[in-house]
């Protein structure tokens, strides 16, 4: 639990992910898009992957990965990220956090 | 004294014959003493080298020799079995390796053979416009899986059908708000439950919803992901809607054949506000934001998949273990499916939600029947005459 919420809140966008995992690159992708650089975390790759994916499954993400944290607090998963766009909430949402270069 | 047993001479000899042996191992023997004996007496003798002792197995192989010769033979003879007996062994269980891996090898071949088998199939009854019982393949829950999608979808279509001519005739005859918004509401629910149907198939089968071999030709080669492209939807309705002007058609298979639509220009009184376009163009480029994410996503996954296959080396004739892997890598494809189904629910929900209600009926008739005429576009594509031959 400590472990995701720590590193949830360590940077303003965190994607947690799995190396194998295409949907999670397309979520980064979109972020990109939007002029916001996330912090990829692959859960795989890590050692407590296993506790973390748990966490994860418990914090209410349907499917572990991807999931979404900004600003510390989570989001969801593709689903809820999708959604929130087409609503037009995720880019005031992100707008803190946005880098144009 | 009779020298043991010429039985026993070509049983052992043929031992060290090739490949007709291998014949052994796919065949279930048992001992009964008529002209299989000596073959199944290999098998026997075979096994119980690999699980017995080899003094015991000595014994086995020639019994009669034991008890006439033991007393006279020199050692170095008895060891001499035993190493022959050994090598045999050895040989038997390389075969028997070597003829699994040929039984894995054809097992998988059989099963791209049948799935192809059965998209081709599926391919020629789609086209053909007849549905029948038996779907070949190797699982059953798959062409199950299949089959009940086709006889949905095919009441789907139909359904759809009447839909659009219910919402045309209600907006000519201006009925209530009231009523538009049911007939509006029903029209939406309708595509929902497309969206779920293909969720349950793409589960079965997730390149049967990908290939889009469940749609007509025309609509295929507007496919993106297993449906139609979101952003397209709404590049449709900005320009019908931001006009203000609706069309009632009336297509008649003459006219269709001769590529005509009768079109009747009726006005409508209620085109988009400023604040609507603003709304619908923000949605459009979101959307278009989502669609690209995705696309690159299963680029991505194409890529991944592709070098799974192709890794390991090009000599050895085994690839099963490549293609094993590559076969977890594709269960991704029907979160991709998911997702983009998802889409163009949001897309749809969206759109209901900024426009009024009779809007969103002008819109979900345009919709419906643009996709209505891409189906006759199929339909008069699949039976135009055929071209002259040249001479």
């Amino acid at each position: 639990m400590d472990k995701v919420m720590r590193l949830a809140s360590e940077k303003d966008v965190v994607v947690f992910s799995k190396s194998s995992c295409c949907l999670c690159y397309a979520i980064t992708i979109l972020f990109q898009e939007l002029g916001v650089t996330s912090t990829v975390h692959e859960i795989d790759q890590d050692p407590e992957g296993r506790e973390m994916e748990k966490t994860l499954v418990r914090l209410g993400c349907n499917a572990p990965v991807p999931a979404i944290f900004v600003g510390g607090r989570l989001v969801g998963s593709t689903n809820e990220v999708m959604s929130l766009h087409l609503s037009g909430g995720l880019i005031p949402m992100l707008k803190p956090y946005q880098t144009w270069c | 004294m009779n020298s043991p047993t010429p039985q026993f001479v070509p049983s052992r000899l043929s031992i060290y014959e090739p490949i007709h042996q291998i014949g052994i191992w796919g065949e279930n023997f048992k001992r009964n003493g008529n002209p299989n004996t000596s073959t199944s007496l290999i098998v026997e003798v075979d096994n119980k080298l690999e699980n017995e002792s080899e003094t015991t197995s000595h014994e086995m192989l020639a019994p009669t020799n034991n008890y006439e010769q033991e007393a006279s033979k020199p050692i170095d003879k008895i060891q001499r079995r035993l190493a022959q007996n050994r090598e045999a062994a050895r040989k038997s269980r390389l075969r028997k390796k070597a003829y699994v891996q040929q039984l894995e090898n054809s097992r998988l071949k059989l099963i791209q053979l049948e799935q192809e088998l059965q998209r081709v199939t599926q391919q020629g009854l789609y086209m053909g416009g007849v549905l029948e019982g038996s779907h070949i393949g190797f699982s059953g829950t798959v062409n199950s899986g299949i089959a009940a999608f086709e006889m949905e979808y095919g009441r789907w279509v139909d359904v759809q059908h009447r839909q659009i001519c219910e919402l045309r005739t209600a907006l000519n005859a201006h009925i209530s708000d009231i009523e538009l918004r049911i007939l509006v509401k029903s029209g939406m629910g309708h595509y929902f439950e497309l969206f779920r149907m293909k969720s349950t198939v793409a589960k079965a089968d997730v390149f049967y919803v990908i290939s889009g071999v469940w749609k007509t030709s025309a609509e295929r080669f507007f496919s993106w992901i297993g449906g139609f492209r979101p952003s397209e939807l709404l590049k449709g309705f900005l320009k019908l809607l931001i006009t203000g002007e609706t069309f009632s058609f009336t297509t008649q298979a003459s006219n269709l054949a001769k590529g005509l639509f009768n079109k009747v220009l009726v006005p409508q009184l209620d085109p988009l506000t400023e604040q609507q376009i603003l709304e619908v163009c923000n949605l459009k480029q979101s959307c278009q934001q989502a669609e690209d994410a995705l696309s690159q996503g299963m680029e991505k996954l194409q890529e991944t998949v592709s070098s799974t296959v192709a890794g390991g080396p090009v000599a050895e004739d085994s690839y099963i273990p490549q293609v094993a892997t590559a076969m977890e890598k594709l269960e991704a494809l029907v979160s991709f499916v998911n997702q983009a189904d998802h889409l163009r629910q949001e897309t749809l929900q969206q759109m209901s939600r900024i426009l009024t209600t009779r809007q969103a009926a002008r819109g979900l008739l345009a919709l419906g029947e643009y996709f209505h005429r891409l189906r006759a576009l199929s339909t008069l594509w699949a039976t135009r005459p055929p071209e002259p031959s040249l001479p």
